[in-house]
């Protein structure tokens, strides 16, 4: 499969394991996140953490959109569905996630009418098809999946489809980074970048991590190939003592990001004076909502939404997990009370949250070799 | 009927308790096996034979081996096959891969007020086409209706009954360390051209169920290699990895899944690169894994190869003594990972 295979050739991959093996061999440690969780899922499924040198430690980040969600967001879209009859609408990551109440699959195992989408073109689709009912979208992402929100509100002002609104939940990556790096336990020494969010904001936003944190930080591409040789440009970068910003996922993602779809964004949204995370805590600025053009299709403006903020159970530590304090297996929790069936925090329900790539892909490994 | 040996006292030791039934009960992975083995198993009073594909009775001295299935499928009908085909083969393979001669087969309709005749006639003859072919005779059945808007148009079940073929020993337990795993074709097809025909995603693909009888293939594997194979099984709902998986369990042994060995046509690995869906995960109607001896497996492979249908398949894995009871994957670069069990229904990722 082309743009595919030739990323998984396993003769370019030993020679991108030789050149990190090679750059590694010092008496350090090298501490590197990466932020997106489409890489963590990469990294296990491709068990591209075997292939490293042991001094060269991977930190799963904040970058699944799911995992940082506040479980208070998921109980005030549902209450869309239960107390008002609309037909709840979300991509299927967040089917799984646990509210106060129950999950939306559990929800809608009650016959609750939640139903999976692929696109909000589909939730606005749907609406067209039932204008007797209203229709929300819970909308979840970074800025990757935020222009495509954008122009399907626009859509719907255009059509004139009342019945429809969206629950946004659209977060900024930047804040996050930012709220990492500036955390007083924090011991990283470089970034990953994300890549489908770069393909929309572009390379530029990063810039603070390498000027102001002197952090070096790669964008970078989601096949074997392109972590590994992401990790050597990083580590190539801490040898020369150099903090940059470089950009490994050139074939996709364009320096200064795509214009159309960061109009879509700015057309639609502006930015929440603050915005719950789980894990981080209230981030300012870190959020998205609908401009007051768009109030009409504005779920949170619409209908009374409670915003009530609940709190993770006390012995979770996703806060600890999410900035790379802890690694997943030592969270109170984790692989006992927390596994990915039963999840207790958003790390656990994602294949893409740190916890839950975890459990499948170590912890179960651990426990069947000792048992 | 009468059974020779009578069912021993039911062990009630329900361990299930889930509030509610949810979707993933009847997805064929973990909360299934949970289902099944917290709930129903102790109470039938089946615990601690090993859950298979179909049940082998003694009938007034005579061993008969019984499976039933269910099928609930939304559409009816999508390339390749329907619920009429899907309802006849999954109950032959499960019979099949038991190492059974299909006999008979009884099927259950439960109908909804409201679907049209011409359906039915349908979905019948389709039912009747797949028996002849797959040289079994439909020999009674039930039909019951229900309400308009209940049953997504027709439920079907069938119950199977067939005759042990006597030079077939499969059991996870006379699986051993060196086994050789063999996958009969590529996989994915069926899952992925439901969710197409589903029309939720705008995807479009050259692709169709792989719905069919793998009594052909199976034949002519137990012709060759009868002496090697140790262990059988269809790798519907869940995917190979659940299967594998319960091999693993049942046979406290370890599998080793060379991925890149996997057969997966570009259309299946396309669309699940899209939408983040993992194709061991994905349901099959018409392939079958087997694990051979060593020195059965060359054997097998060919045996399995000569059939028209058959020429897809491969050696994907082995059975290793370590992890214990683990599917571990192997990239051809030297990574790996653990493989697990389905946890319930694939949900695509899109964020």
């Amino acid at each position: 499969m082309k743009y595919v295979d030739e990323f998984r050739e396993p003769a370019l991959i030993q020679t991108a394991v030789a050149e990190i093996a090679r750059l590694a061999d010092v008496p350090r440690q090298f501490r590197i996140m990466e932020v997106c969780g489409g890489h963590t899922h990469a990294i296990y499924r491709f068990g591209l953490e075997q292939l490293l040198p042991p001094n060269v430690e991977l930190i799963h980040g904040p970058g699944c959109p799911v995992c940082v969600l506040p479980m208070g967001r998921i109980d005030d879209g549902l209450r869309l569905a239960v107390e008002h009859g609309a037909i709840f609408t979300a991509f299927g990551d967040v089917m799984r996630v646990p509210g106060r109440n129950g999950s939306p699959l559990a929800q809608q195992a009650r016959g609750v009418d939640v139903r999976i989408v692929y696109s909000p073109l589909d939730a606005l689709r749907l609406a067209q098809q039932h204008p007797d009912r209203h229709v929300v979208f819970f909308a979840i992402g970074f800025e990757t999946t935020a222009p495509s929100t954008a122009v399907t509100v626009r859509r719907a002002r255009q059509l004139g489809v009342a019945n429809f609104s969206v629950f946004c939940n659209h977060v900024t990556i930047v804040p996050a980074i930012r709220a990492i790096l500036e955390s007083p336990d924090m011991r990283l020494d470089a970034f990953i970048g994300p890549g489908h969010v770069s393909t929309v904001i572009g390379c530029r936003p990063y810039t603070f991590m390498v000027e102001r944190h002197k952090k070096p930080t790669v964008v970078c591409g989601f096949e074997p190939l392109d972590l590994l040789q992401s990790i050597a440009m990083i580590l190539k970068q801490i040898r020369e003592s150099r903090a940059e910003v470089e950009n490994q996922y050139a074939r996709v993602v364009p320096w200064d990001g795509n214009d159309a779809a960061l109009t879509a964004i700015a057309d639609v949204f502006e930015l929440r004076p603050y915005f719950e995370w789980r894990g981080l805590g209230f981030l300012s600025q870190s959020a998205l909502r609908l401009r007051d053009a768009y109030g009409e299709w504005d779920a949170e403006r619409r209908f009374p939404v409670a915003g009530v903020s609940v709190a993770d159970p006390k012995a979770s530590q996703c806060g600890e997990v999410l900035k790379g304090v802890l690694k997943p297996h030592q969270c109170k929790l984790f692989g006992r009370e927390c596994t990915p069936e039963w999840p207790v925090g958003a790390l656990m329900v994602s294949s893409e949250g740190s916890c839950a790539a975890y459990y499948n892909h170590v912890y179960c490994r651990a426990a069947a070799t000792t048992s | 009927m009468s059974i020779a040996e009578p069912l021993p006292p039911p062990v009630e030791t329900v361990r299930f308790r889930d509030a509610q039934i949810e979707m993933a009960h009847g997805a064929g992975g973990k909360a299934s096996r949970r289902l099944v083995e917290g709930l129903f198993a102790p109470l039938f009073g089946s615990l601690g034979t090993p859950l298979t594909d179909a049940a082998t009775v003694a009938v007034a001295g005579t061993d008969v081996v019984i499976t039933t299935d269910a099928f609930v499928v939304r559409p009816l009908q999508f390339r390749g096959g329907s619920i009429g085909t899907l309802a006849v083969h999954g109950t032959v393979n499960d019979l099949v891969v038991s190492g059974a001669s299909p006999c008979a087969l009884v099927a259950t309709f439960v109908l909804e007020a409201g679907l049209p005749g011409d359906v039915l006639e349908r979905e019948a003859r389709a039912m009747a086409d797949a028996a002849r072919r797959s040289g079994i005779s439909i020999v009674g059945g039930d039909t019951k209706v229900v309400e308009h808007g209940k049953a997504d148009g027709m439920y079907i079940t069938t119950t199977g009954l067939g005759a042990p073929d006597r030079r077939v020993r499969c059991a996870a337990a006379s699986v051993r360390p060196g086994d050789q795993v063999i996958l009969s074709g590529p996989i994915g097809d069926h899952g992925i051209t439901v969710l197409l025909a589903r029309g939720d995603v705008d995807l479009d693909a050259e692709l169709q169920s792989d719905t069919r009888s793998v009594g052909p293939l199976v034949a002519s594997l137990v012709e060759e290699a009868a002496h090697g194979l140790r262990w059988m099984r269809d790798p519907t709902r869940g995917g190979v990895a659940t299967a594998l998986n319960e091999l693993a369990r049942d046979s406290g042994l370890g599998v080793a899944l060379f991925e890149e060995r996997v057969p997966v046509r570009d259309a299946v690995r396309g669309a699940c690169e899209l939408l983040g869906l993992d194709v061991l995960h994905i349901a099959n109607e018409g392939q079958f894994l087997a694990v051979v001896a060593p020195a059965d497996a060359e054997r097998a492979l060919d045996a399995i190869r000569a059939v028209p249908g058959g020429e897809g398949a491969a050696v994907i894995g082995e059975i290793r003594d370590t992890p214990a009871r683990t599917v571990i994957g192997f990239s051809p670069f030297g990574g790996s990972r653990v493989i697990e069990m389905l946890v319930g229904d694939p949900l695509p990722r899109i964020c």
